[in-house]
């Protein structure tokens, strides 16, 4: 199974989640530059973290015009699996694929620590071998991860079963003071519509081994390389083989 | 020709930066200071004829890239 990992002038986690996918899934990992055109037979595609065109104008903004979001969207709008990670989702809800926006945090910190993520939903491609309710401890970074959207919109998230994660408390309870950044409901992150496009502001990638603290974040990648075997659409890599 | 456009965050959605500046400025003794909204400004050096296409160009990168609808909103002004 081939993942598609793009790479923007900026992008500082792309090397991260190559090494998760290559090295800890075992899987096969390409970056794409973000001038390129087609997604090079990607089966699934990962907008990395970082500070894309250093975050000018706002995070994601000019991102969301580099010519290979028109293949991306292209692929989502086809079903394909698409995740973004941090500056990633930020670029997502830039481009419209999920909607509403990010505000600084709260307290104008950069916020670089572990938090609770609960797991709301598991009938995404990344969640699928989660646990509803499931706390994953995993890492944050950013400065603008502060989730908003009008009433509407968010009522109509929460209707739809489309908020994928919650910060949470160790105890699993989404109290303001688990809230790291001031996200409206707790919002970690979210899906699309039609539930192939996934965003979340914390780190799985840099969470896919013990010895960094968590390895937590596994549990994304695996659930992709399941839900398109299921979908049969591959064979089967040789982890879950092995696993069988 | 030239044109300003000015970007602010909508009324509904909280502004930290502008917040802080506030109490920054409460605290400095400006007792007046009631709130402070921050925004962004942008000039435009337009390669248009007439104002009227000035403002055509300006509304329009605003509205598809300076501002984000979500949470923001615009004003134009000519120079």
């Amino acid at each position: 199974m081939k993942f598609a990992i793009v790479v923007f002038p900026g992008s500082n986690c792309d090397h991260d989640t190559y090494h998760a996918v290559k090295h800890v899934l075992g899987e096969e990992a390409q970056f794409l530059w973000h001038k390129e055109t087609s997604l090079a037979g990607a089966d699934v595609v990962i907008l990395p973290g970082g500070f894309s065109h250093g975050d000018y104008l706002r995070t994601g903004a000019i991102a969301r015009f580099s010519p290979v979001m028109a293949a991306v969207t292209r692929f989502a709008a086809a079903g394909g699996p698409v995740l973004g990670i941090c500056n990633g989702f930020q670029i997502l809800l830039e481009c419209g694929l999920l909607p509403g926006a990010m505000l600084r945090n709260r307290d104008l910190k950069f916020h670089c620590e572990w938090v609770g993520l609960r797991v709301e939903r598991t009938d995404t491609p990344f969640t699928g071998l989660a646990a509803t309710g499931q706390v994953l401890r995993l890492p944050i970074a950013h400065g603008e991860g502060n989730y908003y959207a009008p009433p509407e919109t968010i009522a109509g998230l929460e209707e739809q079963g489309r908020v994928i994660f919650r910060y949470v408390s160790a105890a699993g309870e989404a109290t303001d003071l688990a809230n790291p950044n001031g996200s409206l409901e707790n919002i970690a992150g979210i899906c699309s519509e039609a539930r192939n496009v996934v965003g979340l502001m914390p780190h799985p990638e840099r969470a896919c081994e013990t010895a960094v603290g968590s390895s937590d974040g596994l549990v994304m990648f695996e659930s992709v390389v399941r839900a398109l075997a299921d979908r049969g659409e591959f064979q089967g890599s040789e982890r879950l083989v092995r696993h069988a | 020709m030239k044109a300003r456009v000015f970007v602010t965050l909508k009324p509904s959605v909280f502004d930290p930066q502008g917040n802080t500046i506030a109490q920054a400025l409460q605290s400095l003794g400006y007792g007046s200071v009631a709130e402070v909204r921050q925004g962004k400004y942008f000039e435009l050096d337009l390669n248009v004829s007439t104002a009227g296409e000035a403002r055509q160009v300006a509304s329009e990168v605003a509205e598809r890239v300076l501002a984000n609808p979500v949470i923001e909103s615009f004003r134009i002004e000519d120079l």
